[in-house]
């Protein structure tokens, strides 16, 4: 590499780094000297143990629900019926379109207290449809690579001529060839859920990035803190794609999503 | 398919619903009012800084992206350095939001680390204009998302771009200067555009960096909203539905473009497998 070339690349970890930095070392400061005081404070808040398992949940739900629609729907697409690829590649490159802001304001428009039972309108869970929308481009494009690499026909008529049936074929067989794709679109969803403010904020539902704007309204040092272990929850998801063997430069465009 | 069900729920029909709503009021009647609004006062400047704000880091955010981009994956650049780098790229570009606005106010707030550092060499930037909770604060946050943005999307143009075309280049007397005139740029462009294209998207649709930084005080588009929906009780809640199905339009506008640039850069891509 050139001169010139390590001086964009140390110019590049300057700028990425220091903001780390910065932070790191304001959630340690505690008057004069430095301390876990902050993370101590954090950790023993009720409220951030609500907020975080609440996001972990609904993190899991919405992984869960996604996986669910896009393993048949990708696998489907890839056996049967190619010539639906378009259609639902261009559903799946939609949220770049519509964008957090507006498809929470559309689903609050549409699913309000007129005709969706109030119990489920107060429930946080009501952000799980946008969010697995959020994340179709994530599972879908992840997905769809695993079954690129794989030779779906075969591996079905295989299957079936042995005697196992659709169920058996997909769970038995195909899911675990396309696991790596499965993790990658589960890490990243994990990420985005762990991360969205806007749809959380704007259906006023408390979650943990909307505590972590909370604690930054009030405390200066705890939020440094929740902003480094935000960051360590993004760095677990992307380091987790990287163990289950998924190259990072073939990423999908990752888009909107938590900014 | 339960996919394509769930898209159309929870997908297009709300945002459907948002482009009847725009032409609608509270009343069920149909208006263009909330569309001409868009045109006017405070809703036209809104639009005018998201898009500014969003050309801007696009531009920085892709040029300084394809520079490192360039230098740390072309071909003699370590491929060791590889994998790290781009796992980076990509904890960086999904590290947005709420805590990334946190970030900068420890790093370039009043008293933050950079801050405290230029100050003590007597170059303190809230002396000389400049604000973390302002225009170019957020412009300098937002690029900390933009920058690896852009080399993750570019990554696989540079892998494209062929040693061999280099070799015959300067075999047949071509300068550096005239490689980049008349190879590199031309065949990288689409990219290089399309890819800012993107970024542009990204940053135009971007809510919560932004709120956390200015606290909702600056006035882009997707803040105004935000306040229409839930911070004023008198507010006509069609008026957000007028901004959201204009935030889509210049969206889908961009996306075109990116479609367009796209193709021709595809071009090089497929003569490259």
């Amino acid at each position: 590499m050139s001169k010139s070339g390590w001086f964009w690349v140390a110019i590049g970890l300057l700028y990425f780094l220091l903001p780390l930095a910065a932070t790191a070392e304001f959630s340690l400061k505690d008057g004069d000297s430095y301390s876990f005081a902050a993370y101590r404070e954090i950790l023993d808040d009720p409220q951030f143990r609500d907020t975080f398992f609440l996001s972990l949940k609904l993190a899991a739900v919405t992984i869960f629900v996604a996986l669910l629609l896009f393993v048949p729907t990708v696998y489907w697409v890839h056996l049967r019926l190619p010539h639906l690829r378009p259609l639902v590649q261009f559903l799946c490159a939609l949220p770049f379109v519509v964008p957090p802001i507006v498809l929470i304001v559309g689903i609050l428009y549409v699913y309000n207290y007129k005709w969706v039972p109030a119990n489920y309108l107060g429930s946080p869970y009501y952000l799980i449809p946008g969010y697995v929308v959020l994340g179709f481009p994530f599972m879908f494009f992840a997905l769809d690579n695993a079954f690129r690499a794989i030779d779906v026909h075969t591996l079905t008529e295989a299957s079936q001529s042995l005697g196992a049936g659709w169920t058996r074929t997909l769970l038995r067989v195909i899911l675990p060839n396309i696991s790596a794709g499965a993790f990658a679109g589960a890490f990243l969803t994990f990420a985005l859920v762990m991360g969205e403010f806007t749809m959380a904020s704007l259906a006023l539902f408390s979650t943990f990035p909307t505590y972590i704007n909370y604690i930054g309204q009030t405390k200066a040092n705890p939020a440094a803190a929740l902003t480094i272990i935000s960051f360590g929850i993004t760095w677990l998801a992307l380091l987790g794609i990287l163990l289950v063997g998924r190259r990072p430069g073939r990423t999908a465009v990752q888009v909107g999503g938590t900014h | 398919m339960p996919f394509l069900a769930w898209a159309v729920a929870f997908l297009l029909v709300p945002a459907g619903a948002l482009l009847i709503g725009a032409f609608r009021t509270q009343d069920g009647e149909y208006t263009t009012q909330f569309i001409r609004d868009i045109f006017k006062g405070s809703s036209l400047d809104a639009y005018v800084k998201s898009i500014e704000i969003s050309l801007i880091t696009a531009v920085l955010g892709g040029a300084l992206g394809f520079l490192i981009a360039y230098a740390a994956l072309s071909p003699g650049a370590p491929r060791l350095l590889r994998p790290a780098f781009l796992t980076f790229c990509g904890v960086a570009a999904n590290f947005g939001g709420v805590p990334l606005a946190f970030a900068f106010i420890s790093t370039l707030g009043t008293v933050g680390m950079a801050t405290r550092a230029l100050d003590s060499i007597g170059l303190n930037p809230y002396d000389h204009g400049f604000t973390l909770f302002g225009f170019w604060g957020l412009v300098v946050t937002y690029l900390y998302f933009q920058i690896p943005l852009m080399i993750i999307i570019i990554a696989p143009a540079i892998d494209g771009l062929k040693a061999e075309w280099r070799e015959a280049a300067s075999n047949l007397g071509a300068s550096a200067t005239q490689y980049w005139r008349y190879v590199g740029v031309p065949v990288l462009l689409p990219s290089i555009l399309g890819s800012m294209v993107l970024l542009f998207g990204g940053s135009f649709a971007a809510y919560a960096t932004a709120y956390a930084l200015t606290s909702g005080h600056i006035g882009l588009v997707p803040l105004k909203i935000g306040e229409l929906i839930n911070g004023n009780v008198l507010s006509d809640p069609h008026q957000a539905y007028a901004l959201a199905f204009g935030m889509v339009i210049v969206i889908a506008v961009a996306m075109s473009i990116y479609f367009v640039l796209d193709r021709r850069a595809s071009r090089w891509r497929r003569s490259v497998q």
